[in-house]
C-alpha cells in the first residue's frame, strides 16, 4: 500500500512538467502580455514599453522564461500577481475555501439525493417512476450550466424573492474570516442572522452546480442496483429472513456504491478545479472565477501558478478516491 | 404430521412470449427426521419449487398451491412479514455457487450473526461465541481468525461450509441444500455431502437435497422424487426406486449411470432434449424421448398413479400394473 502511494505521489513530478509547459504554450499563444493588458486602450510609449518589459524578463527568449519559471516554482516560489502583486500562493489560499465549500455542498446535494432516487427507481423499473426519474436524468446531464443558473435566479430570486442573487454573504454582516468557509465563520459567531444568509446564499449555486452530478449518480445508482439485485448473495439475504430494507440497503446498496463510487470521487476532482460556469453566475469568489480574470489580464504568474496547484489537487483528490475505494470493495484490499 | 407439506405448487412466469409453467403439479411431503432427494436434468424445476416454498420467487413470478403447509402453518396465508420469522429460521436454504452466495463486502463471521441477529437467535452477548461454534462445527480451522475473513480470501469448499453454517445458526427444521456440491471438485463434494447428512442426524433436521447426481442419491435419500420438465414425474423410497424404477425416464437416467453400463461399448443416453418454452409436446411431456410411448402417450396427459410416496405419472409404467 505504501509504495502504491509513493508510485502515486511520484507522478507528481511528469504532471507539473505537463502542466506549467501546456499552461504557459497556451497563455503566451494569445496576442498581448500583462503589460499590454494593463496599459489599455490609450497605449503606451514604445520605450517605456520597451523597459517595463526587460524589467519584467518578457524580453527574454521563450524557452529561457519558461526554464526560469519552472526554477522558481521548484524553489517554492509561485510567483506575484502581475495585477494585485499579491503572492500567488496567498490569493489562492484565500479563494480556495469557497471553491471547497460550493464544491461540498453540490457533491453532498447530489449524492444525497442521486442515490437513494436511483436506488429506488431501480427498485420500482418499468414503473412511472422508474420513466419519469431517468427522463429528467437525462435532462439534467444534459442541462446547459449557463442557461439553467440564469433561470433558477429569475424564478427564485428575482420573480419569487427566496433567495440572493449572488456573492456569499449579505453586506449587511461582517464575518470573521476564520476558517475561510463562511458557513464555519458564522457559526462561530455566533450571529443567527449571518448564518441565515450564508446558507440562503448557498441554496441556488449548490443546486445549479450540483444537478449535473445528481442526474449522473442516480443513473450509475439505478443500472449498478439492477446488475446487483440479480446476484445470488442478494437471493442469500432473502433466505435469511431479513427485511426488505436491509436486503435492499445493506446488501444490495452496499454492492452497487462500489462503481458509484468512483463517478461521485471523479466529480469531486473536477469540482474542486474550479466550477468556472458557476462561480461566473453567481459571483461566487473561488478558484474558477479566479483563473478566468486572470486570463483576461494576462496574469501569467496567476494563470499558471493557479492551473499547477488546482493539478495537484485533483491528482490528490483521485488518490485519496483510490485509497477510499479499497475501504468500500473489500476485494481489492491487500 | 408432515413437517413441509406441498400439494400441487405450481409457479408461473410471465414473459414477453407468453405465460409459462417452470413447475406444475408437484407435490411434496417431508416429515422430521427425513433426507428427500429431488433429482432432474437442468431446467427441470427442481430449485424453482423449492425456491417457491420458501418464497423467494420474485416478480413477475407467481406461485400458487392448493396446499403450502409448514409444520401446520399455511404459508400462502402469511404476511410478508411473518413469513420472514419463519424463512431463514425453521427453513433455511443452502445454494449452488457458494462463491457467489456470499456478500463480497461483509466478512463471513458478520454474515452468520446477521442471520443470528435476525431471528434473536442467541442474547447478542453470545453472537460472537456462536458464530464461532457454528465455523468449527462445519469444520473451518481457525474459526477464531477465520470469522474475520471476506469470502474472497476462502476457498469455495470453506465458503460452502460457511453458507451450511448460516443456514444451521438457527437450528432449522427444513435444510433445502440446491446442488450444494455442483461447483465444487470432486474431493471437496464428498466432504459437504458427509457434512449434511451429518448435521442432519445430529439435528434431527428434515433435509431436501436437490441434485443432478443419482450417486449422492444413493448415498443419502431416505425417498426421491423425479422431476421431468416441472412436472413430478415419480416419487418413492430410494431402494425402491433404483430397484425397480416405474417411470421410463427414472429407468433411463438410472441406465445412463456409468456404473450401472459396465461391460456395455457405449454408455446409454436419453435422445433429445428437455421441452423448452416453445416446443412443449402434448400428452406426455416426456413422450417425444420415451422408447415406450404410444397413441395414448402423445395424446393424453397422463396423471399420478399409485400410493402417496410410491406414484408415477405414466400411461404405460414398468413392472406391471399401475
Amino acid at each position: 500500500m505504501l509504495r502504491y502511494l509513493l508510485r502515486r505521489i511520484m507522478l507528481i513530478i511528469p504532471t507539473f512538467v505537463g502542466v506549467t509547459l501546456l499552461s504557459f504554450t497556451l497563455i503566451h499563444l494569445v496576442p498581448g502580455d500583462p503589460i499590454e493588458a494593463r496599459v489599455g486602450e490609450r497605449g503606451i510609449a514604445p520605450e517605456r514599453l520597451a523597459q517595463l518589459r526587460a524589467e519584467m524578463g518578457y524580453d527574454q527568449p521563450m524557452w529561457k522564461q519558461f526554464l526560469d519559471y519552472e526554477r522558481q516554482v521548484v524553489s517554492g516560489d509561485l510567483g506575484l500577481s502581475t495585477v494585485t502583486h499579491q503572492p500567488v500562493w496567498h490569493e489562492f489560499l484565500s479563494l480556495f475555501p469557497a471553491t471547497i465549500e460550493l464544491s461540498v455542498c453540490a457533491v453532498s446535494f447530489a449524492v444525497l439525493i442521486g442515490i437513494p432516487l436511483g436506488m429506488i427507481a431501480a427498485l420500482r423499473r418499468g414503473t412511472a417512476f422508474d420513466f419519469g426519474l431517468m427522463g429528467a436524468s437525462v435532462t439534467g446531464a444534459s442541462m446547459p450550466i449557463f442557461w439553467w443558473g440564469l433561470m433558477m435566479i429569475l424564478v427564485f430570486s428575482v420573480s419569487l424573492g427566496w433567495t440572493p442573487v449572488s456573492g456569499r454573504v449579505s453586506d449587511m454582516y461582517f464575518v470573521e474570516p476564520w476558517s475561510g468557509f463562511m458557513l464555519l465563520d458564522c457559526w462561530w459567531s455566533d450571529d443567527e442572522g449571518a448564518c441565515r444568509s450564508a446558507a440562503s446564499h448557498l441554496i441556488l449555486p449548490t443546486i445549479v452546480l450540483g444537478t449535473i452530478p445528481l442526474a449522473n449518480f442516480a443513473r450509475m445508482t439505478r443500472s449498478s442496483m439492477l446488475e446487483v439485485l440479480g446476484e445470488d448473495y442478494v437471493r442469500t439475504a432473502r433466505a435469511k429472513g431479513l427485511s426488505d430494507v436491509r436486503v435492499n440497503v445493506v446488501h444490495a446498496l452496499r454492492n452497487a456504491l462500489i462503481p458509484v463510487a468512483t463517478v461521485i470521487g471523479l466529480s469531486i476532482g473536477g469540482l474542486l478545479g474550479g466550477a468556472i460556469l458557476t462561480e461566473t453566475i453567481f459571483a461566487w469568489p473561488g478558484v474558477g472565477h479566479w483563473i478566468i480574470e486572470s486570463i483576461q489580464a494576462r496574469d501569467y504568474p496567476v494563470l499558471q501558478g493557479g492551473t499547477l496547484l488546482i493539478a495537484i489537487i485533483v491528482i490528490g483528490v483521485n488518490l485519496g478516491v483510490d485509497v477510499m475505494y479499497s475501504v468500500l470493495n473489500p476485494r481489492i484490499r491487500r | 404430521m408432515a413437517l413441509l407439506e406441498v400439494r400441487n405448487l405450481a409457479v408461473e412466469f410471465t414473459s414477453s412470449r407468453g405465460r409459462f409453467r417452470a413447475v406444475d403439479g408437484v407435490d411434496v411431503t417431508i416429515d422430521s427426521g427425513d433426507v428427500l432427494c429431488i433429482v432432474g436434468e437442468s431446467g427441470s424445476g427442481k430449485s424453482v419449487s423449492m425456491l417457491a416454498a420458501m418464497g423467494l420467487i420474485a416478480w413477475p413470478g407467481k406461485v400458487t398451491a392448493d396446499v403450502l403447509r409448514f409444520d401446520g402453518t399455511d404459508l400462502l396465508s402469511l404476511t410478508p412479514a411473518q413469513r420472514r420469522k419463519v424463512v431463514g429460521k425453521d427453513i433455511a436454504m443452502v445454494f449452488q455457487e457458494p462463491m457467489t452466495s456470499l456478500n463480497p463486502c461483509y466478512p463471513v463471521g458478520w454474515q452468520i450473526a446477521e442471520a443470528l441477529r435476525a431471528h434473536h437467535a442467541v442474547p447478542s452477548s453470545k453472537v460472537r461465541d456462536r458464530v464461532v461454534e457454528l465455523l468449527d462445527h462445519v469444520g473451518i480451522p481457525d474459526p477464531g481468525r477465520r470469522m474475520n475473513n471476506f469470502p474472497h480470501q476462502m476457498s469455495g469448499g470453506m465458503n460452502q461450509r460457511v453458507m451450511i453454517a448460516m443456514a444451521i445458526s438457527c437450528n432449522p427444521r427444513l435444510l433445502i441444500a440446491d446442488e450444494p456440491t455442483t461447483a465444487l471438485d470432486v474431493t471437496i463434494q464428498k466432504q459437504i455431502l458427509d457434512l449434511l447428512v451429518d448435521l442432519q442426524k445430529k439435528h434431527g433436521m428434515a433435509l431436501v437435497l436437490i441434485t443432478h447426481d443419482m450417486g449422492v442419491v444413493a448415498e443419502t435419500a431416505h425417498r426421491v422424487q423425479v422431476m421431468y420438465a416441472g412436472q413430478m414425474v415419480e416419487e418413492a423410497a430410494t431402494e425402491t426406486l433404483f430397484a425397480a424404477p416405474r417411470h421410463p425416464y427414472t429407468a433411463a437416467l438410472l441406465d445412463a449411470l456409468p456404473e450401472r453400463a459396465m461391460g456395455r461399448a457405449r454408455l446409454p443416453t436419453i435422445p433429445g432434449v428437455v421441452p423448452g418454452i416453445d416446443d412443449r409436446p402434448t400428452g406426455c411431456l416426456f413422450n417425444p424421448r420415451c422408447g415406450l410411448a404410444d397413441a395414448l402417450c402423445s395424446s393424453t396427459a397422463p396423471g399420478l398413479s399409485g400410493e402417496v410416496g410410491a406414484r408415477a405419472r405414466c400411461h404405460r409404467p414398468l413392472g406391471g400394473a399401475a
